[in-house]
């Protein structure tokens, strides 16, 4: 055998450049369930035992445990090591596409931004895991005084005299708002008169069913030509029986009401009061304030604007901030400062009581704190202006795509967000919103469309942070424009997609079947027998 | 093995493309041709059925000859069963009877290619609740009954054959043709279809979806029953909603007539407006309406036995709306139209109106003329 | 002193003035205060905000917060027996691993595709959940487990269409304030009393309270006091020959040893998840659970998410998604349709991995440990002079009452002593349950070793001299 003669040395064998679209494919175990990896006798961690003489001392402690109490068979969790937990949940982790792993501009209205791993990291201390919320004050000063410090900083940044924040995410703060409402009505004497809440098509759902949930009755003001909340219908809408307006601004839409004080003071005028909802405030940081538009409670999301990761779903936080006339109805306690230390104050008889367990989520409170102090009052203007600049450049980008529009305000700018439509692409090639959507994660990116009811038809909501680059923007436009092309050309291939995602098309006729669903592997396996 | 059943009304909305209004009626259709008419109709069933058979590959058709059906399925690529025969023109009765026989035969769905007039014939012979689908092909469509284009309608009978479509009741309006040509718009509310609608494919996750229909309606229904007052009269309009309200009292109602019911009962039944008249001289009254059809009419469409003197004498501020916000969406939340044939009355209805779209939901929409 | 301005900020790839330069000049800008043209004048922020000085780089970040934190002492530190809704027991390494994940903490509100790991992780927490309750229909979590009692109570007024809830007189006052005022618009709520030598509910009170106004008949098992309920069939069989709903409130670390309520006739069970695999966090380490029976009308007024298993068009593979999303409540009573928003997934997520690594093994001895560590500890606290447990007869999970009366000391002095000590003694109940004189409820878990124990009981022996 002769040996090849060796190349003379050169230059190295070049890598091509990329294509330019990314040749993604997702993680794809095919991982069983959970129970199906169980094996008998197989444990992950073991519980420690008490002591041989504690024990004899304890003696039967199920002696005066009626029969109904004591449970008779074991339940039947999975028996696994403790590496085979793991390995099954880091491969489940891979199979997920949050901010840090991809252009997470498509989840438009959640304010996808970078989470700073620092953060996250310093709230894992056990300075704050392992802090028991009845413990003496004098052993938490360092959470209560980021508790007191983050109220500040909100409510200089929304103009209002007290922030709570004892919610647990943005619905329960819209909730908490409207609990005050009916509580200052109440101390009025017009808590029955007053049973009316106003809102609109294109406020968050939770708006209208928080205060449905509160006892009131809901008008929906829909849209005006221009995409606007329609200022005729708020007219026509208030009354004496109006309790509040619950806005927000900019709506989904993008497009900042400048009318927005007329709708606060003729709502006013009728002796209601006006709940701004501002998860839509990573535009607007800096710019222009809650209380400056005349508003009497607002909220904001931590998990939105103020950068808490989103947790697959929650923990979040959310804070509201209010007025001084209605800050006797916050929820206890309050956080105080006596000018040596903090401590909380549970003196407060029209509050509305508790929203929750103890004082809020702890973690994500300050994790929003040190983002805040990481940037401060230059930073977060930049943060809006950023944001505000890559949505308009977005959006662009987005309007020479064939097939798609940003119905409403022609030629406006938006702030941070944009509802589009591919209305035009539906009609000329059959291929609708979501299935775009589904297309989108075989490059490694998804897309939401928009809240129900779609008012904007095959809609299409994209919230640009400014956590992603003039790149990140191009690439997403790229995959955007390669899809809605496919839609022209070959559109079958969306119609079956993903093809590169963890799992392919679901058959969803079971989700809707009471026969069929099964919310549990147990529920699923008992159907199936039968 | 999925069977559709096609019928194409060749003639629907021919007489539109030549100028002529409306298409019934043998004389129109042989002017029309005359004057060199194409049957668009023809060609929008073949867009459809091109649709359909990418969507679901496993389709058996059944139809009648030639321009009622064979040559779309041809045009599609398809092998048609042909059943039955027709002469030269054809006519409302070979609808009708293309309509029974595919009905008789089982099929899964039937299709139809038309305007107005044809889905009017479809729901004249149509057995209760069996599935049907238009595909539009006339002139301008009160009836809610049809896809909004030939592309959709044959993606929604794909998707419905696969299990994927659920159906909705949608009204047929009957436009009077005479009086359209002679300028006046006037439709009855003729009756209703079963029609596939789209389900979202996958719901967003981040809120609930809006309840079906149905339930949204008896949810209405819950709202209006609790705000009723002992003594005063109902004027229930026609539609599928206000149904619900005389379904919840355990009321009989007529689809598309005008019912009044008073202290939880029927007192009248498809009454005439001289009759609702008449009745408003001896009690106070109210009217419960919601919109008809595809074109958002309020009043003027489908309900004109509540006419302008009812509603001058009921008074604007008794006038109860109610609609699913479902049915809104469909008009794109654009503005509800009234069209009495009162000017004065039309004017008095313009302005907003807080729609009954729940329990304790409203929904402030405007009204115009 | 303003802070000088950095040449950029790390969170904000675009603010390197050149490629905003750029991108301003691709959209035509001369600069943003283009894009806020439309925000009236009146209400535009004229001045700077008015916020802390910022800490530009990450040394600085975590030097300042790393301060704050030295501020706080934690139970790693002092010797706690704090419970009364919240728990100390032991987070496993794998549960803090998963949690801290970046994939699973970056993700949001994907689809059942490209979020499939997400949907299967959830998915699994209810099944084991389920496993658990011995109950085929468990939620999403939501934010917490006063949450899920006010929805349990709410679903309960839907499904019957009555008004009226009776809880136990000893329920956390908490957890009573905000159920009261969340399901005010449907439900009023009627406490029914206790046996003060029990604490046990009074039977014969409930069977007087109870009519045909009566949704739903609550109780905790085991009590915010501690004790459990030895009543629950009974009580479960008066409220059902009512018409009735049942509606339990567990703690799901105690279903290793006690009988989940579904065996004793439970209709709907509530909780919070806490103490599987949640660090405290300072009280922000709830989620709330809602399960019940697989039936249409218990499902139907779920306003929670509800995942599902389901097959996808390739053979073999699993796919997830919501069931009967389009669920509404539209009785006539019906006076809410709750909502559904970002609430506690990744705590959801993690007590899934607790349960796994537990397995019914490790749920059987940690529950029976526990209850082992409690008997100890109240026979030696019995045998301290002046100081004994109420309830006496009734068993007990992971929580007992102490009173101090015949110490001549209050609770709050005796917790400031033991503090000295560097104890955290149990929570002071002499405002909420004054008939119960100057007591406070510990709270024991598998944490505590017999020598912590004993230096408890010994400090207190110091303390009351």
């Amino acid at each position: 055998m002769t040996h090849a003669t060796p190349k003379k040395p050169g230059a190295p064998k070049p890598v091509a450049p990329k294509p330019a679209l990314r040749r993604f494919h997702q993680a794809s175990w095919d991982e069983p369930v959970i129970f199906e990896l169980s094996s008998a006798g197989q444990r992950g961690v073991l519980p420690p035992e008490p002591e041989a003489d504690l024990v004899e001392a304890a003696g039967d402690v199920f002696d005066n445990l009626p029969a109904s109490l004591k449970r008779k068979t074991a339940p039947a969790l999975p028996e696994m090591s403790q590496l085979h937990v793991l390995r099954h949940y880091m491969r489940m982790s891979q199979e997920n596409l949050g901010v840090d792993l991809n252009i997470d501009i498509g989840q438009g209205t959640c304010t996808m931004k970078y989470s700073p791993k620092v953060n996250d990291q310093l709230a894992r201390s056990h300075k704050l895991t392992e802090l028991h919320p009845l413990q003496p004050l004098s052993t938490v000063q360092g959470i209560l005084e980021v508790m007191y410090r983050l109220e500040e900083m909100l409510k200089e940044i929304s103009g209002m005299d007290r922030v709570t924040l004892q919610p647990g995410a943005g619905s329960a703060a819209i909730y908490t708002n409207v609990a005050m409402i009916r509580a200052y009505h109440e101390s009025r004497g017009e808590g029955k008169k007053r049973d009316e809440v106003i809102t609109s098509s294109f406020s968050h759902p939770s708006n209208g069913a928080a205060a449905k949930v509160a006892g009131y009755k809901i008008i929906t003001l829909p849209p005006d030509a221009d995409g606007y909340p329609d200022f005729e219908a708020l007219k026509a809408a208030v009354s004496e029986r109006t309790a509040a307006l619950l806005i927000t601004n900019p709506e989904d839409t993008g497009i900042f009401n400048a009318r927005i004080l007329e709708f606060v003071d003729l709502v006013h005028a009728a002796g209601g009061l006006c709940s701004y909802d501002q998860a839509n405030a990573n535009g607007l940081l800096g710019i222009t304030r809650a209380r400056d538009a005349g508003f009497d409670v607002c909220h904001f999301n931590l998990h939105k604007t103020f950068s808490t990761p989103h947790g697959s779903g929650g923990p979040a936080a959310g804070a509201c901030g209010v007025t001084k006339e209605m800050a006797p109805f916050l929820p206890t306690p309050t956080v105080e400062f006596d000018g040596t230390s903090y401590y909380f104050d549970t003196n407060r008889p029209q509050s509305i009581g508790k929203i929750r367990p103890w004082y809020g989520m702890a973690g994500n409170i300050f994790k929003a704190y040190a983002w805040i102090m990481s940037l401060g009052a230059d930073g977060l203007r930049e943060v809006s202006e950023i944001a505000v600049l890559n949505n308009n450049y977005l959006l662009n980008k987005v309007l020479e795509i064939r097939g798609a529009s940003a119905p409403y305000a022609k030629g406006k700018r938006r702030i941070e967000q944009v509802r589009y439509s591919w209305e035009q692409l539906t009609s000329d090639t059959g291929v609708h919103s979501e299935e775009i959507g589904f297309r989108a994660a075989d490059f490694g990116t998804h897309y939401w469309t928009s809240h129900h009811p779609f008012v904007v038809p095959e809609p299409m909501t994209l919230e640009p942070t400014e956590s992603y680059s003039r790149e990140d923007l191009d690439e997403y436009i790229a995959i955007l424009k390669h899809i809605a092309n496919e839609a022209y050309t070959n559109p079958e291939i969306i119609h079956t997609a993903p093809h590169n995602s963890t799992i392919h098309k679901i058959d969803q006729e079971s989700f809707d079947d009471p026969e069929a669903w099964a919310v549990t592997w147990r529920a699923y396996k008992r159907k199936l027998k039968k | 093995m999925n069977r559709i059943g096609l019928i194409v009304n060749p003639l629907a909305g021919i007489g539109g493309r030549v100028g002529l209004k409306g298409s019934d009626g043998i004389e129109i259709q042989r002017r029309a041709l005359e004057l060199g008419a194409v049957p668009e109709s023809i060609q929008r069933a073949t867009l459809s059925l091109i649709q359909l058979s990418q969507a679901a590959s496993q389709v058996e058709v059944f139809t009648f000859p030639r321009e009622m059906g064979e040559m779309s399925a041809h045009e599609a690529g398809l092998t048609p069963m042909v059943i039955d025969e027709t002469g030269d023109l054809t006519t409302a009765e070979d609808t009708r009877r293309a309509v029974r026989e595919m009905s008789g035969l089982g099929v899964d769905l039937i299709l139809f290619a038309g305007g107005d007039g044809t889905a009017r014939d479809v729901c004249s012979a149509i057995p209760a609740q069996f599935p049907c689908l238009g595909i539009p092909a006339g002139v301008k469509i009160h009836s809610a009954v049809y896809a909004t284009n030939p592309n959709h309608a044959g993606e929604l009978a794909g998707m419905y054959l696969h299990g994927r479509a659920h159906l909705r009741e949608a009204e047929v309006l009957d436009l009077d043709e005479d009086a359209y040509r002679d300028g006046r718009v006037s439709t009855r509310f003729y009756g209703t279809l079963h029609v596939p609608f789209r389900p979202l494919l996958l719901q967003n996750q981040k809120a609930p979806s809006p309840a079906s229909e149905a339930r949204q309606a008896e949810a209405i229904a819950a709202d209006v029953i609790e705000g009723m007052q002992s003594g005063i009269a109902y004027i229930l309009g026609p539609g599928t909603t206000t149904r619900a309200i005389a379904q919840a009292l355990n009321v009989e109602k007529t689809l598309v007539g005008v019912d009044v019911l008073r202290d939880g009962k029927l007192i009248a039944m498809d009454v005439t407006q001289k009759q609702l008249l008449d009745m408003l001289e001896t009690m106070p009254a109210r009217i419960i309406v919601t919109p008809i059809g595809g074109q958002g009419f309020l009043f003027g469409r489908g309900n004109q036995q509540i006419g302008p003197e009812v509603i001058r004498k009921v008074g604007r501020e008794n006038i109860i709306v109610v609609s699913t916000s479902a049915k809104l969406q469909a008009l794109r939340l654009q503005p509800l139209l009234v069209d009495t044939g009162d000017a004065e009355v039309d004017a008095l209805l313009t302005g907003y109106f807080n729609i009954i779209t729940g329990y304790k939901e409203r929904m402030a929409y405007k009204v115009i003329s | 002193m303003t802070t000088k301005k950095p040449s950029m900020y790390p969170y904000i790839p675009n603010s390197v003035p050149a490629t905003k330069e750029a991108m301003l000049k691709a959209v035509n800008a001369k600069s943003v205060e283009e894009f806020y043209a439309d925000i009236p004048d009146a209400i535009r922020l004229k001045r700077r905000m008015n916020l802390p000085e910022p800490l530009l780089s990450e040394a600085a970040l975590v030097r300042h917060l790393e301060g704050l934190l030295s501020r706080n002492k934690s139970t790693r530190e002092v010797l706690s027996f704090l419970g009364a809704g919240c728990a100390g027991h032991y987070v496993p390494a794998v549960c803090d691993e998963v949690n801290s994940r970046s994939e699973f903490l970056t993700a949001y509100a994907g689809e059942p595709y490209e979020d499939h790991g997400r949907f299967q992780a959830l998915f699994e927490y209810e099944s084991m959940m389920a496993e658990l309750l011995n109950m085929d229909v468990v939620n999403v979590p939501v934010y917490d487990g006063f949450q899920a009692t006010g929805t349990a109570l709410r679903m309960a007024g839907r499904i019957t269409g009555r008004n009226v809830a009776l809880v136990p007189a000893t329920m956390m006052p908490d957890k009573l304030s905000k159920v009261r005022d969340y399901v005010k618009p449907d439900l009023q709520v009627e406490l029914v009393p206790f046996d003060p030598s029990t604490g046990l509910m009074d039977l014969k009170a409930l069977k007087k309270q109870i009519n045909a106004q009566t949704a739903a008949v609550f109780i905790e098992n085991p009590s915010y006091l501690g004790f459990l309920e030895t009543q629950a069939e009974e009580i479960g069989r008066v409220a059902h020959e009512n018409g009735a709903i049942f509606v339990v409130g567990v703690d799901p670390i105690s279903l290793g040893v006690i009988n989940p309520p579904a065996e004793y006739g439970g209709d709907i069970v509530c909780g919070d998840i806490q103490p599987l695999g949640i660090h405290m966090n300072y009280g922000g380490g709830h989620a709330g659970f809602i399960a019940s029976r697989d039936e249409e009308k218990f499902v139907m007024e779920f306003p929670s998410r509800l995942f599902g298993v389901a097959t996808t068009c390739v053979e073999g593979e699993y796919g997830f998604g919501d069931v009967a999303y389009e669920r509404t409540s539209f009785a006539v009573r019906e006076q809410g349709k709750e909502w559904v928003g970002t609430a506690s997934a990744l705590w959801g997520i993690t007590a899934g991995v607790y349960l796994a690594l537990m397995g019914p093994q490790g749920m059987l001895e940690l529950g029976q440990g526990i209850m082992q560590r409690v008997r100890y500890a109240v026979k030696k606290l019995n045998q301290v002079p002046g100081v004994k447990t109420h309830f006496p007869n009734t068993p007990h999970f992971k929580e007992f009452v102490v009173n101090f009366d015949k110490t001549g000391m209050t609770v709050q002095q005796i917790n400031q002593a033991l503090h000295e000590k560097g104890i955290f003694g149990g929570k002071d109940l002499s405002a909420e349950f004054p008939s119960l004189g100057q007591s406070a409820v510990y709270c024991v878990t598998e944490v505590h070793t017999q020598a912590d124990i004993d230096r408890l009981v010994n400090a207190i022996k110091e303390v009351v001299k």
